[in-house]
């Protein structure tokens, strides 16, 4: 039985409260009356109304949107197929450089994935704007797809799919109905982290994007450079409840889950 | 059939995301590397390639001849960028110290936590880590302003009568890089801690060990794997860090990210920039294929 000491609380408490309070200072000012986000005027939501008549803003919106929603779903099956290979073959020409290529982007400072990528396209042509954007997305998301799919099939018991191709089973159909519903939960939590790391995006989309393919975080980035308003107070409080929505789908659909594979596994020894 | 449809289905498996990263990761650092070793021009873009490839090899061989180091002369010559370079790396250390220093008891509590309360501690850590980076670092500007939060709360409470100055000061990108990439210390480090047997530290104490003494001497090596790994997940991108500098550091701060940017965005200086990114890529190779080694060796033991 572990002790939690006093020192323990407060040290969580005092971690969690410097977490938060950034995040709920900015939610609580985006509903003031005032201009000035630090001094409190009373409540409003008159920034929220100015927002939905910024028709450059919507626009920057549904890029991203599009942008994330492609490049997530690209980037969980290339990530998927890499988790793959990483874990169940070892020995292949080249793995070495594969693993530093799955790795180094997740360290990599963004600033150079992003001049390289764009010297990329250039270099072959390719006139700069949503798919480029979409593509450099793509890149830089799979690889941290990969690592949380990796992290599941590394506890992964093969027996199971080795029963099923014995059984007859063909490689893609024991992928497609043996591996894949049993590592689906990290598969969709890759593809929903996928999501936000896409949404989040500034650098790599600076670099990578071209006019007409503007996204919420560039537009963001270029009104906050002319001064704190609560309207970028009212657009950061939107995403921000987007994402813990969606963070909390995530995790009662994946908690369910879970528990239905542990129901289901108990019944079939049951039986 | 099956056999066949195997090695196929195998091959693909490896082929695609390598082929992927290849084209779109590896290539383009070779580009960047090209690039860096032409010279600027007045053109689109704004650099003179060095290789002609429908020349084939012997185009290859003219363009090597060519290579130009001037751009790395030029990074020498201005100690502008050797100033960027070191301030970078300076910040990018004491940021991680920092960082550490501030998630190691966080993690170690939740270590120490109720089993059934982990989960949703480890949830409340990574939640902030899922809302946009640029939103949390904006939301420092509001708090650390002369006329900001933080100033009207210690003066209400008397603590200063003077409004401290921290935005635009190193501290401000102190504080921002800690506050980013918090999350990213405290998960290995809790990893590494949970996995240890508390015991152990009890065995000290009981052997008459202090505290302090049974925390340098057992439970601190144990969480060394977890120490190394979150280090380098703060050190490597700090280093390169762009928006925290811009947003919250002055004019007069020097990191070699947002260096790299004005080259970039402002100057239009593309051969320039691509050596200042492959100078910075040297710099940071040796603790990405320390973290490479990290994640390798952490992988064969889960397996």
């Amino acid at each position: 039985m572990s002790t939690w000491s006093r020192f323990n609380i407060v040290s969580i408490i005092v971690g969690f409260a410097f977490l938060y309070l950034p995040i709920v200072l900015l939610v609580i000012f985006s509903f003031n009356e005032s201009k000035l986000v630090t001094v409190w005027a009373g409540f409003s939501t008159r920034w929220y109304v100015q927002l939905f008549q910024n028709q450059a803003l919507l626009d920057a919106a549904w890029v991203t949107i599009r942008v994330a929603l492609i490049s997530a779903t690209v980037a969980t099956v290339l990530g998927t197929f890499a988790a793959l290979a990483m874990t169940r073959y070892t020995r292949f020409r080249g793995r070495m450089l594969f693993s530093g290529m799955i790795y180094a982007p997740l360290v990599m400072p963004e600033v150079i994935t992003g001049l390289s990528m764009l010297l990329l396209f250039v270099a072959i042509g390719f006139d700069r704007g949503f798919w480029t954007l979409t593509l450099a997305h793509i890149t830089f998301t799979m690889c941290f797809v990969a690592v949380v799919v990796q992290s599941r099939l590394l506890s992964f018991d093969r027996s199971i799919e080795e029963a099923a191709m014995d059984l007859g089973a063909t490689p893609v159909s024991t992928f497609l109905q043996v591996t894949l519903p049993v590592i689906a939960p990290a598969v969709f939590s890759g593809w929903v982290l996928a999501l936000t790391l896409s949404l989040d995006d500034l650098v790599i989309s600076s670099f990578t994007s071209g006019p007409g393919a503007t996204t919420l975080p560039m537009k963001i980035y270029s009104q906050v450079r002319l001064g704190v308003t609560p309207e970028i107070n009212a657009i950061c409080t939107i995403l921000i409840g987007i994402v813990a929505v969606g963070v909390l789908i995530a995790s009662v659909v994946s908690r369910r889950r879970e528990a239905q594979r542990v129901a289901d596994e108990r019944a079939a020894f049951a039986q | 059939m099956s056999r066949i449809g195997s090695a196929i289905f195998n091959r693909l498996v490896i082929i695609i995301p390598y082929a992927w990263l290849l084209f779109f990761f590896l290539i383009p650092f070779v580009i960047v590397l090209r690039i860096s070793l032409s010279t600027t021009a007045v053109a689109m873009p704004p650099y003179t390639p060095v290789f002609d490839l429908a020349e084939g090899i012997s185009g290859i061989i003219a363009g090597v001849k060519e290579f130009s180091f001037d751009n790395y002369i030029w990074l020498t010559e201005d100690a502008l960028y050797a100033k960027a370079y070191m301030s970078s790396v300076i910040i990018a250390f004491i940021s991680t110290i920092l960082t550490l220093l501030i998630a190691y008891p966080i993690a170690y509590g939740m270590a120490r936590a109720p089993s059934g309360i982990r989960p949703t501690l480890l949830m409340l850590v990574i939640l902030p880590f899922w809302t946009s980076f640029l939103i949390r670092v904006y939301a420092w500007i509001a708090i650390l302003k002369p006329e900001g939060l933080l100033n009207q709360f210690l003066m209400s409470i008397g603590v200063i009568s003077e409004p401290l100055i921290i935005l635009n000061t190193n501290w401000a990108i102190y504080i921002g890089i800690v506050y980013s990439y918090l999350p990213f210390m405290v998960l290995p480090l809790y990893s590494a801690l949970e996995k240890m047997d508390h015991s152990l530290t009890e065995a000290a104490l009981d052997l008459g060990c202090t505290p302090i003494s049974a925390f340098w001497r057992v439970t601190f090596p144990l969480s060394i794997p977890g120490v190394v790994a979150g280090c380098l997940l703060v050190f490597i991108p700090a280093v390169g860090e762009f928006v925290i500098p811009d947003l919250l550091g002055g004019s007069e701060t020097l990191m070699i990210g947002k260096t790299l940017w004005n080259e970039f965005n402002a100057n239009r200086d593309w051969p320039v920039s691509a050596a200042v990114a492959t100078i910075l890529l040297l710099i940071l190779v040796v603790p990405i294929m320390f973290f490479q080694h990290a994640q390798t060796k952490a992988d064969g033991e889960g397996r």
